[in-house]
């Protein structure tokens, strides 16, 4: 079936870095610029069902171990950004949405397409 | 309100509203349709401290209202004397975005204390028809080195909730916070305030280290099951306890912490025969999950069959009298096998003896539909989980919001 164009905003109005919700539905869908890349997805937790694309938008963090094997302390991976569920903190990969901490849950991913000057996910 | 991030963009919020954070619990509440039985929360929350200015007008020692006055005003720079600091960051470093945002929260100047407004909020959009509201920071109030503060703070807290926060809500109850670590006031707090409104049972944090079994709560336990209320137990955390001082991170901290006293208290409780001098005492054991349970009971039969001399009391095994307790869900493990939670459900007789509880607003939170999701409850164990159960242990009326309630048969 083909796909519909649902329009998120124009161009201008997600910068590097921004987040937008739209209604699709009886749920939403969070809609990202990162790094120049746009993202979408449902905004439902594989956990509880909180409203996942409401939280903060974190960097990985890992651990800093040494050759020698002793720790060292942590750092955040800018490389790779979580989009983090506000109610429980489950976290998920941006770039699959993927729940880190067990790859069997993930967030319900969309298209998104750029044309002309707005930003259109594909329902 | 701008929330720090790791990265360079921040997240700005202009209005935070619990019942737009909740939209996806109201949802579950509407598909599910909750509203055709009662939900009733035998654990949640709210923050005190926020009020803390009222509280201490009700304390009764002048010395320390004088302290509580100074430091829940302008303060003088040093921590509050009243609460002990315990290391610990339950939101993960502002990740659960309601602790932060909680006091941007806008409610109606109606003469309504703010903290009834957040409450219904919340229990309003997961269809919770009626709760039992807890303190937070002074969860870790029995680690407090004056005795003296801790009754204090009890006194003060439980006078202030029953004339400023239930006679106001009939839909908010609470168990009276008991100030455990002296067994005189604890008496006094049941004698003075046990038939209050709104007050539905008795609860001792669970955080301390007083042993349950000291002859000098037996009194104490005589007058609960003499009133017919239950006596619950409602774990908190130590980092600073001399095992849990071993972790380095909160998760275990948590994880551990939040189990390990009721797992000591329940044993001990047990093992002294208390069940069988209270045969009428209903116990509760809150915010400790489920798994410690089937756990704790294997491991007492296993030893009580060998060693049943240090424990003459009892007249059953230990799981036997671990089935007549309660338990309350949260936060419940959800295992990737679920026939291990159904195993759980069966040897805790959870269709009778589990009470949901959201433990609302805190961090790891359970809606509803942990109970009413599960594939092997049938719809009579779901309502009797999530309502009925205590409805019957706590006597609760829900005839003003289900005038012709009657249970599931």
């Amino acid at each position: 079936m083909a796909k519909t164009e649902l329009m998120v905003c124009k161009s201008g109005e997600l910068k590097d870095g921004d987040r937008k919700i739209i209604p699709n539905g009886k749920s939403e869908i969070g809609v990202y610029r990162v790094k120049g890349k746009l993202y979408a997805y449902q905004n439902l937790c594989g956990h509880q069902g909180g409203p996942a694309c409401e939280g903060l938008l974190m960097a990985k963090v890992e651990e800093v171990i040494a050759p020698d094997k002793t720790y060292q302390g942590m750092r955040f991976n800018h490389n790779e950004m979580h989009i983090v569920c506000p109610w429980h903190g489950w976290e998920y990969d941006l770039e699959t949405g993927h729940m880190v901490a067990d790859r069997k849950f993930r967030l319900r991913k969309y298209d998104v397409v750029e044309k002309g000057d707005a930003v259109y996910v594909l329902v | 309100m701008e929330l720090p991030t790791s990265d360079i963009h921040k997240m700005t919020v202009e209005e935070f509203d619990t019942a737009k954070l909740l939209i996806n619990a109201a949802r579950q509440r509407d598909e599910r349709k909750y509203h055709q039985f009662p939900i009733i929360d035998i654990d949640c929350h709210h923050y005190e401290n926020e009020s803390m200015a009222e509280i201490v007008q009700f304390i009764e020692d002048p010395v320390i209202r004088h302290t509580g006055l100074v430091y829940s005003g302008k303060g003088t720079g040093a921590q509050t004397p009243l609460l002990p600091g315990v290391v610990g960051y339950q939101d993960m470093a502002g990740r659960v975005t309601r602790y932060p945002l909680r006091k941007t929260e806008r409610t109606p100047a109606d003469g309504k204390h703010r903290d009834v407004h957040l409450s219904l909020k919340w229990m309003d959009a997961m269809g919770v028809d009626y709760a039992c509201l807890f303190p937070t920071p002074m969860l870790l109030l029995g680690l407090h080195p004056q005795a003296e503060v801790e009754v204090a703070m009890s006194r003060a807290y439980n006078r202030w909730l029953i004339e400023k926060i239930m006679a106001d809500e009939p839909r908010i109850k609470t168990m009276l916070y008991l100030p455990f670590n002296d067994p005189e006031a604890t008496y006094k707090m049941v004698k003075d305030f046990g038939d209050k409104k709104g007050v539905c049972g008795f609860m001792v944090v669970s955080t301390r280290y007083k042993p349950v079994h000291d002859n000098a709560y037996m009194k104490t336990y005589r007058l609960i099951e003499e009133m017919g209320k239950p006596l619950s137990f409602h774990a908190s955390y130590n980092w600073n306890d001399q095992m849990l001082s071993n972790t380095n991170r909160f998760l275990v901290a948590h994880a551990l912490g939040f189990t390990f006293f009721n797992v000591v208290h329940c044993a001990n409780w047990i093992v002294n025969a208390l069940p069988e001098r209270f045969p009428k005492l209903k116990v509760v054991w809150i915010e400790s999950g489920l798994a410690w349970i089937p756990w704790l009971m294997q491991r007492l039969d296993n030893d009580y069959k060998m060693r049943s001399s240090e424990a003459p009391g009892l007249k059953k095994l230990p799981s036997e009298y671990m089935q007549d307790m309660f338990y309350t869900n949260q936060p419940m493990e959800m295992p990737s096998d679920m026939s291990v939670l159904e195993c759980t459900f069966k040897m805790i007789k959870a269709e009778t003896q589990l009470l949901w509880c959201s433990d609302y607003p805190h961090w790891d939170m359970d809606l509803p539909s942990v109970i009413y999701d599960l594939p092997f409850l049938d719809e009579k164990a779901k309502r009797n989980i999530l309502g009925e159960n205590s409805r019957k242990l706590f006597d609760i009326d829900v005839s003003a919001r289900y005038p012709n309630y009657k249970p599931m048969t």
